[in-house]
């Protein structure tokens, strides 16, 4: 929904940096976050994407650069462009002694046009919960309320903060189904998260933040292609002659796999084969891999998301 | 004039939550009653001599329990709530919002004023109930006026504090002891007729003895005039406002990292 005095992008960010005293934590980034478009930030701890979110917000105040949110400057902390904004923290800051449906009330009153109560409880699954104290919510259902208050004022524009950081998977699952449908009403989401498999299922385009710098961004496709490797894996029979050429043996006394990493998997794999037919052996568990967003983000950032689990 | 709406609201929510959790209702409530029992078991057989004539001592204790009831409900647990809610993210979230960050202290401040208000009511039921002690006549306005600037000084003290409280774990120590000593040494828990002179030049640097201060003139029973202590409530004030500006200069939307 163009509002006037909107630039064509929900978000648009030019050399912004942030410095805490002698540390630098972004160091100049440039971001492009389109109308209805779900964006997601990724990288380890530290890399300074919850710096950057924070600017966006408006939470934290830049040290240099252009940053535009809806047409607004953040860091001027006025009104109308939090009425304009959902943010849903990492910490949850709601008052736990009251209830689901009062909460969403309370917050409701901040905003000229807020959603109606019913359409929130059903956006997050809570109409159940709706007179449930939220000390007496599940975790998972404490995140989804944290969704639900972020939704209060109809936003255009959502920040989501690691959403599904903590949960089980089946509750992440639902949160995707959630983050879905908000995607489906035409909100424009931009979250940060450590899971790749999040990013992958959830975002339109990601980019991938270390030591304070976009390293890398474009659609989950375009970044596993810019990865071009192709992964080759097999087991053989205990006997069986070594393969031919570039594939690494397992390692000794390891019940390993023999593994290739290749530019070229045809040609690889039309070797491998012409040498299973004339040495007359069978392949055991034969798998050719694209690579994943999960690998694309080691090859950038040295980390594994997966190790860096909770921050 | 919306702001003020929203601020009131505030208010309202705060009172909610408050009574959700009734045994931190309760005790909140019966902890200066408690107080003035055992302070009255402790000393109530015995006489002061004040201003005019002799008095009970219960009838120092219902004032004196009345600055630890609005000092309790005032500064402790505004700087309390204001550092829970900092800590637990509420303070940043409903900053993210359109909601202005006033009017969200407000609902804190309102709450802790109405909390105040009850808790006098209640002392000084019990202290005319048990004590057979005198509510202020001619001293009445005098009464209300100092208990209203004491409830709003100790307010703004206790947003001014939450700025040198690092985090949650950190604000009962560092509230009770700012305050604690004082209730000791400014005519509050012990009359303090035989204390050294130093220690009370000391303590009338601090705002808890005025405050006490203006409260044991307006419940003097032999005070014939209005009994306006003008010096104790202007002291009084110049501490509201040093707080007042203090918290607006310093005051913090996330726990310190």
């Amino acid at each position: 929904m163009p509002t006037p005095g909107n630039s064509a992008a929900a978000i648009e960010v030019r050399g912004l940096r942030k410095s805490y005293g002698a540390l630098e934590a972004v160091r100049g980034v440039d971001l492009r976050v389109a109308h209805g478009e779900v964006f997601a930030l990724l990288g380890p701890n530290g890399a300074g994407k919850t710096t950057t979110v924070e600017i966006l917000e408006g939470h934290r105040v830049r040290s240099a650069g252009e940053v535009s949110v809806l047409g607004h400057d953040p860091a001027s902390g006025e009104r109308a462009f939090k009425e304009r904004v959902g943010i849903v923290l990492q910490s949850a800051g709601v008052d736990p002694f009251l209830s689901v449906e009062e909460t969403l009330n309370l917050f409701r009153g901040y905003y000229p046009r807020p959603l109606p109560l019913d359409d929130l409880l059903d956006a997050v699954g809570l109409r159940e919960k709706r007179r449930e104290r939220v000390r007496r919510l599940s975790g998972g259902q404490q995140r989804r309320l944290d969704v639900a208050v972020g939704l209060a004022g109809d936003p255009e524009l959502l920040f989501l903060d690691e959403p599904t950081t903590g949960f089980d998977p089946s509750a992440r699952r639902e949160a995707w189904e959630m983050v879905g449908g908000l995607k489906e009403r035409g909100k424009t989401i931009l979250l940060t998260t450590h899971y790749m498999e999040e990013a992958e299922h959830l975002a339109d385009r990601v980019a991938i933040m270390n030591q304070g710098l976009i390293v890398a961004e474009g659609r989950p496709s375009e970044l596993t292609q810019r990865q071009a490797a192709t992964t080759v894996r097999f087991r053989l029979a205990d006997g069986a002659p070594a393969p031919p050429g570039d594939f690494a043996a397992p390692p000794e006394g390891m019940d390993g796999a023999y593994t290739l990493t290749t530019a070229e998997p045809t040609r690889d794999l039309h070797r491998l084969t012409a040498w299973v037919v004339e040495h007359g052996v069978e392949l055991q568990e034969l798998s050719v891999s694209r690579p994943s967003l999960d690998d694309v983000f080691i090859d950038l950032t040295g980390h594994s998301a997966a190790e860096d689990g909770q921050s | 004039m919306r702001g003020l709406a929203l601020a009131l609201r505030q208010v309202r929510y705060e009172n909610a939550g408050f009574w959700r959790n009734p045994l931190a209702a309760f005790f909140t409530i019966a902890f200066p009653l408690m107080f003035l029992v055992i302070f009255n078991l402790l000393f109530g057989s015995t006489e002061l001599d004040v201003e005019g004539g002799v008095i009970s001592t219960s009838t120092f204790y219902v004032p004196g329990i009345t600055v630890m009831g609005v000092i309790g409900a005032c500064y402790t647990n505004v700087a309390l709530g204001v550092c829970f809610s900092r800590d637990g993210g509420l303070l940043k979230r409903v900053r993210g919002t359109p909601l202005p960050g006033w009017a969200l202290l407000f609902g804190k401040v309102g709450h802790a004023v109405l909390l105040a208000m009850l808790l006098v009511v209640i002392i000084l039921a019990a202290g005319v109930l048990f004590y057979g002690v005198d509510i202020p006549s001619n001293a009445l306005p005098a009464f209300v006026v100092s208990l209203a600037l004491g409830a709003a000084v100790f307010c703004a003290l206790g947003l001014a504090i939450t700025a040198v409280i690092p985090n949650a774990d950190a604000a009962p120590a560092v509230v009770n002891a700012s305050i604690l000593p004082l209730l000791f040494i400014s005519d509050v828990f012990i009359p303090l007729h035989d204390a050294p002179a130093w220690l009370t030049t000391f303590a009338d640097v601090f705002p808890v003895s005025h405050f006490a201060g203006a409260l044991h003139t307006a419940f003097n029973p032999f005070e014939t005039g209005l009994g306006f202590e003008v010096l104790d409530l202007a002291i009084l004030a110049a501490w509201g406002v040093a707080g007042l500006a203090l918290a607006v200069r310093f005051f913090r939307w996330e726990p310190r990292a």
